[in-house]
């Protein structure tokens, strides 16, 4: 009878308690992001609306006039391009590096290989990349193209190799990583029933991984949007066309005031981006309660 | 007695291995090497490069003549570096705590309890760690203007401290801890806080730890904020030490280069161990 009781009474406290407490630890967090990143970026909202410099209001002139703007158009095909080619390259390269690693005994220190490129600043990257791939480069000796690669379409193979480079250790440790946790007994079942390698990869393998692939890609798209920074190092604020991403459009609108425009579009990609955000929350909704 | 398939699959990848290893530490060869050479050894390597002249960039692994000037004259005639490598240190510090005081508490928030808003929270939150900063540096830019912090340490610090960033890869850490625990620390009287703190913490350590460990990585080699909004050369972190090259800087550059690589190598190294079961947990847990 006491027991009932104590555990009634525990349960009230513990609903009243569970709409408060939550509050009390995300409080300043949430205080200093609605502060710093929300409040501000409905401000660019409002922006997106006026002029720049005189303040009158626009409507949606501004995004008329992104749109049509060529240098916008072309920095916007070049970024999907570029997303397109590396995030899949990125996770399915590193999951069959990591699918091998894990087959067979191979020393830790690789996996500490791996991931040197993440703790190498960018500016040391920038000035080795100048070395391989700039006018008169290591590889322009060896493919006979004194010119180079950063002047000219060769430059988007340059950043794809630039990102796969940063990134791939990380990738093949997360993917190690995520076959490891899998219980083995899932295995040995499989291939006492004779299963082959190809079947068991297939079956039992890849669905089980979902969730990796999940943090993965998240974490993948992230980075890719800081190839910008070897890039800018590289190759300056106007690079070969190619290479000409979003970034380099909004931070050269930035230097030149034209505010306005950079509004809008940052509008835009705000827009774009929720969008993404929900499209792979509805893909990996059903796996996980988020 | 293996099999002729599984030997050529283990020299394979062997080879496989070996040749992406080289490929991923080549640039910290060739920096540590430049670093030791002497000017004119640089210049006769990388002449077309500085003086954009025609011509082919050439390079060695070991120097010819070794010389560690660039290291002397770096660290004991350039009281600039000093400053630079202190800013560094500092705000990459700040920032980390900070986030650890606000991050880990909010993503504890997110994953253990149940209240309204919820899902929709975390995916604002989502959404926003994935801008890039060329979007929100505009609003950033007013704000920080309006608060009068532009021009100062706080500029960089605060925005990094309330990013979402950590709060996403902690999250993952506590969303895989079992409830029952929770529930029995509480039925023994624990507070919230004591669940939180002598608890969930502690078993989410590893991942609080790699978080914090990719942060580093992150806010060392932060190169557009503080060029943004830090005019104020002397604040200005390691990152963005590094001048045009010029023939008489080469060396310098690849000396403090390879300065600036230690401490990420240093930390990352210390923590590699952390990062890999922070990674696990964090990336398996669902």
């Amino acid at each position: 009878m006491r027991k009932q009781c104590r555990k009634s009474s525990g349960k009230r406290r513990s609903t009243w308690r569970s709409s408060l407490t939550p509050i009390a630890f995300m409080a300043p967090g949430l205080l200093g992001t609605v502060i710093f990143v929300l409040l501000p970026f409905a401000d660019v909202i409002r922006r997106s609306f006026y002029a720049s410099v005189v303040g009158t209001w626009r409507g949606f002139e501004n995004y008329r006039v992104v749109f049509e703007n060529s240098a916008f158009r072309k920095a916007l095909q070049n970024t999907l391009r570029f997303e397109l080619c590396c995030l899949p390259l990125l996770v399915i390269l590193g999951f069959l590096a990591a699918y091998l690693l894990t087959r067979g005994r191979h020393p830790e220190p690789v996996k500490t290989l791996f991931l040197v490129p993440m703790a190498i600043p960018a500016v040391v990257v920038a000035l080795v990349w100048k070395m391989v791939f700039g006018h008169g480069g290591f590889l322009g000796q060896l493919l006979n193209k004194p010119e180079g690669f950063m002047e000219n379409p060769g430059a988007f193979g340059v950043l794809v190799f630039s990102y796969l480079w940063k990134n791939l250790g990380y990738t093949i440790v997360l993917w190690i990583a995520g076959i490891a946790a899998l219980p083995s007994g899932m295995f040995e079942a499989a291939r006492v029933d004779g299963a082959g390698e190809t079947a068991i990869l297939r079956k039992i393998l890849l669905p089980n991984l979902k969730g990796v692939l999940y943090t993965i890609t998240v974490l993948s798209f992230l980075n890719s949007f800081k190839v910008f920074r070897e890039a800018y190092l590289v190759a300056g604020a106007y690079p070969q066309e190619d290479i000409y991403l979003l970034q380099h459009l909004f931070n050269n609108w930035f230097v030149r005031l034209e505010m306005d425009k950079l509004a809008a579009a940052a509008v835009c990609l705000g827009i774009v981006l929720f969008a993404v955000i929900l499209l792979f929350r509805h893909f990996w909704d059903r796996e996980e309660e988020l | 007695m293996k099999s002729i398939w599984e030997k050529i699959e283990f020299w394979v990848s062997w080879g496989f291995f070996l040749s992406a290893g080289i490929l991923f530490c080549f640039p910290v060869v060739m920096i540590l090497s430049g670093s030791l050479m002497s000017p004119q050894e640089l210049l006769q390597h990388l002449e077309t490069l500085l003086n954009n002249t025609e011509g082919t960039v050439s390079f060695s692994l070991l120097p010819f003549y070794p010389t560690g000037e660039h290291y002397v004259r770096l660290l004991l005639f350039t009281p600039q570096f000093y400053i630079v490598f202190f800013n560094s240190l500092k705000l990459t510090g700040c920032i980390l705590l900070g986030q650890l005081l606000i991050a880990v508490p909010g993503a504890w928030a997110l994953s253990v309890y149940r209240f309204p808003l919820r899902r929709q929270l975390f995916t604002m939150y989502v959404t926003l760690m994935l801008l890039p900063f060329q979007v929100t540096m505009l609003s950033r830019y007013l704000v920080l203007d309006r608060l009068g912090l532009m021009n100062t340490h706080w500029a960089l610090i605060l925005p990094a401290v309330f990013s979402t960033f950590p709060v996403f890869l902690i999250y993952r850490s506590f969303y895989g801890l079992p409830k029952e625990l929770f529930e029995a620390a509480r039925v023994d009287g624990a507070g919230e806080w004591k669940v939180f703190f002598h608890v969930g913490m502690p078993l989410a350590s590893e991942g609080i730890f790699s978080a914090m460990v990719i942060g580093f990585l992150e806010y060392w080699n932060m190169i557009e904020e503080p060029l943004v909004f830090l005019e104020n050369q002397t604040l200005w972190p390691l990152s963005l030490y590094f001048p045009e090259l010029r023939p008489d800087n080469v060396g310098t550059s690849f000396a403090a280069s390879v300065i600036t690589l230690i401490p990420p190598l240093f930390v990352f190294l210390l923590g590699q161990d952390y990062l890999e079961q922070g990674i696990a947990a964090s990336a398996i847990k669902q």
